[in-house]
């Protein structure tokens, strides 16, 4: 449709004629100009009046306003943080970006574990083998239908019921399930690993180039080198070539129980982790939806065509159904992200604190409520434009290029 | 088009000019022409803290901050049935006063001089003097609150106990991990199975919540240490001084009541009593009452119906066993102290 529009041929055909504007009322395009100006002024006027009057009312009650707190020192005591947080002397601008950073933490691993488990569910569904399709059905249509803040409660809940820190269960060396979450031996970091890192990054770009001059050379010869050799040597034995060279130190920091809690170590905490197989069950149920009716979108002679050319099954799915059926699958897929993204300030609910809880005591804290709801909703509004920005991007690179 | 625009507009002057009178012949106190006008006090409590406000197996509210919305009821209509009480939690308490859904916050809340210069709210007096301490499981063999260096502590988003603990623990030079749930009854579930070492909040809370567990209360233990000031006051918006007065004189005629030995059971046979002070206080004499823009009989309402200071105290409190301590009178040991009623 838009392809002909745009087409020059067609061009003086379809073009309206033109008409000046005439200042009369039964001009529809001067009318048409006055009530668009009508609009907007009536919403900036609302606009107006809401900031001032708020701004009255704020000073007519002397309760403070700014955004001054941020450099104030919080007393928000936060039990998990990635960068250094002392209660009492950081300020509330650190624990507000605490609360970005557990935000961002939990979606980002959220999405991808979704992503997955969703992916392979959608497929499941699709399986031959009756049980794996009956398995899978019945997972998503009771997983659909009970609201993720009771899932949360469950969750934390079966987590509540794990014996207790000295009684931890102890699944393989150095690693403690109890009650206090669950707690991994933790490598100690060192110059050798930084530089393994970015070996491997070296690597990347370097097997990127490689399978590009790959696909040029299939282009030209009609036959394409291996790539995975190369990529195997690239990716795997550079970095540990690196890391050995470096003296290969591997030291673990073992967990270990010393008074009321296990010291050292990494921690799963089961705020952390409840919201984390809450909310990944949740959204991977609809996942796994959209992924079959993605793959059940792409036609069936599709399907046979491909079989017809003597393709085997592994491939028709990679090279033919799935690079189709991922155009309808996309943009769905973006509103379960932002889904999963918004879903997670249910965190409050089960005491992991994530952007909201953070900003809720901070509000409450320094009475500055207008504030910490502006800052709640800048960072939603960021990740989710984010999000939609770059899946738009994706939706554009995969779609069907039109000639 | 044209005549319904202009029925619209006499119709809004109408309601002006109706409404104008009538707020000048209120009280002075928007506050209180509007709890008037409503027929009830809305007055925001906890949702469920033993000793503070708790409904009983009936239903009704009871508790030391229920019978203070009670007492300010039956100064207003002589009447202290007429409250509607709104359970709040730690985070929304204060938006909900500052909104104005609530006239009044009677909810376990510490005055504070951050809340008090920057939510737009004054303090009334203080009703119970508190602090921060920590209810631990007796079977984890604590004795003092400095002996939970590393401990993993429950703790309700919003309230000062956070920030309490947060300056002790940094104060003492100790590190704790923090379990935040703001619903109460999470919270309590969080720690009674284990995932926090101990759970913190006002003393006397704490209390309440060992004596509602009935045959189990022993198997916690309540640690010695209290380690903040938190005097707990009701709390009401700054800009309408009349009703700061009614809200603050309520607990001082309670007050004054327990000082002159006047209580809810006795208070008839005072009628024909010649102590001046006691005259005034009843109503028998003097227009207290009147200056305020409440009946002349207020505080006699309130300590009929509500009872002394004292007497709301040991309704709310003796049964779990809490001693009154810093809550006795200024002559007794205490802190409780009322200006002169005259």
């Amino acid at each position: 449709m838009s392809g002909t529009a745009a087409d020059p041929r067609f061009a003086s055909v379809r073009q309206a004629p033109r008409r000046q504007v005439r200042l009369s009322w039964s001009d529809p395009r001067l009318r048409n100009v006055f009530w668009q100006v009508v609009v907007i002024g009536a919403v900036v006027l609302l606009v107006w009046y809401l900031i001032g009057n708020t701004r009255r009312n704020l000073e007519a009650r002397h309760i403070a306003t700014g955004f001054g707190f941020l450099s104030q020192s919080a007393a928000i005591p936060i039990g998990e943080s990635p960068i250094p947080y002392t209660p009492s002397v950081s300020t509330y601008g650190r624990a507000l970006l605490i609360g970005i950073l557990n935000t961002l933490r939990v979606s980002v691993i959220g999405v991808v574990l979704a992503t997955v488990l969703g992916t392979l569910v959608g497929i499941g569904r699709l399986s031959k083998n009756l049980l794996v399709a009956k398995i899978t059905a019945v997972y998503v249509e009771t997983l659909r239908d009970i609201p993720v803040l009771l899932q949360l409660f469950f969750w934390y809940g079966l987590l509540q019921h794990l014996p207790a820190a000295r009684q931890a269960l102890h699944p393989i060396p150095g690693v403690f399930l109890s009650i206090r979450g669950i707690k991994l031996p933790d490598l100690i970091w060192e110059g050798a690993h930084s530089a393994a890192v970015v070996a491997f990054l070296i690597g990347a770009v370097l097997t990127w180039m490689w399978s590009r001059q790959a696909a040029q050379r299939q282009a030209r010869t009609g036959r394409r080198p291996r790539t995975w050799p190369v990529a195997l040597l690239l990716l795997i034995a550079l970095p540990i070539g690196v890391w050995a060279a470096l003296g290969a130190p591997f030291t673990l920091d073992v967990p270990a129980l010393r008074g009321f809690n296990f010291q050292g170590g990494m921690t799963l905490s089961p705020e952390f982790a409840a919201l984390l197989v809450g909310l990944v069950i949740y959204t991977s149920s609809y996942i796994a939806e959209i992924v079959r009716s993605g793959i059940e979108a792409v036609a069936q002679g599709q399907w046979e065509a491909a079989f017809a050319l003597g393709l085997p099954h592994g491939l028709v799915l990679r090279q033919i159904v799935l690079p189709q059926a991922l155009r309808v699958i996309v943009p769905p897929m973006t509103s379960q992200y932002l889904n999963l993204i918004k879903n997670s300030s249910l965190a409050v609910a089960i005491g992991y604190q994530d952007i909201v809880s953070i900003a809720g005591t901070t509000l409450n804290q320094t009475g500055q409520a207008i504030e910490g709801v502006a800052i709640i909703m800048a960072v939603y509004l960021t990740f989710s434009l984010s999000i939609s920005a770059f899946m738009n991007w994706y939706n554009a690179h995969i779609a069907l290029v039109e000639r | 088009m044209m005549r319904s625009m202009l029925c619209g507009a006499w119709l809004l002057a109408g309601v002006v000019a109706a409404a104008a009178p009538a707020h000048a012949q209120g009280s002075g106190s928007p506050t209180l022409d509007a709890v008037r006008q409503r027929g009830q006090l809305a007055c925001g409590v906890t949702t469920g803290v033993a000793g503070f406000s708790l409904p009983d197996s009936k239903g009704v509210e009871q508790g030391i901050d229920a019978d203070g919305c009670r007492a300010i009821a039956a100064a207003i209509f002589g009447d202290a049935n007429k409250v509607k009480y709104v359970p709040l939690n730690t985070e929304n308490r204060f938006t909900a006063l500052q909104s104005g859904e609530i006239d009044v916050l009677i909810r376990e809340t510490t005055w504070t001089l951050g809340r008090e210069s920057s939510l737009g709210a004054l303090f009334g007096p203080i009703t119970f003097y508190d602090g921060t301490g920590f209810l631990v499981k007796a079977s984890a063999g604590v004795k003092s609150a400095k002996e939970l260096d590393g401990a993993t502590i429950c703790v309700q988003p919003g309230t000062s106990t956070e920030l309490a603990i947060a300056d002790y623990f940094h104060r003492s030079n100790m590190k704790f991990t923090p379990i935040e749930i703001q619903n109460l009854q999470e919270i309590l579930g969080a720690f009674f199975s284990g995932r926090c070492d101990a759970y913190s909040t006002d003393s006397s809370a704490l209390a309440g919540i060992r004596y509602q567990q009935g045959d189990k209360a022993k198997d916690y233990v309540l640690l010695p240490d209290i380690i903040s000031k938190e005097p707990l006051a009701p709390m009401v918006r700054k800009g309408d001084d009349k009703w700061f007065d009614l809200v603050r004189w309520t607990t001082y005629a309670q007050l004054t009541a327990e000082e002159d030995g006047v209580t809810g059971k006795n208070i008839d046979s005072f009628a024909n009593s010649e102590n001046p002070d006691i005259r005034k206080l009843l109503g028998l004499e003097g227009d207290l009452g009147k200056s305020m823009g409440v009946d002349n009989k207020w505080a006699y309402n309130i300590i009929k119906q509500v009872g002394n200071f004292g007497e709301m105290f040991d309704r709310a409190f003796q049964p779990m066993g809490v001693p009154r301590g810093l809550n006795k009178l200024w002559n007794q040991g205490g802190l409780e102290y009322a200006p002169p009623m005259r």
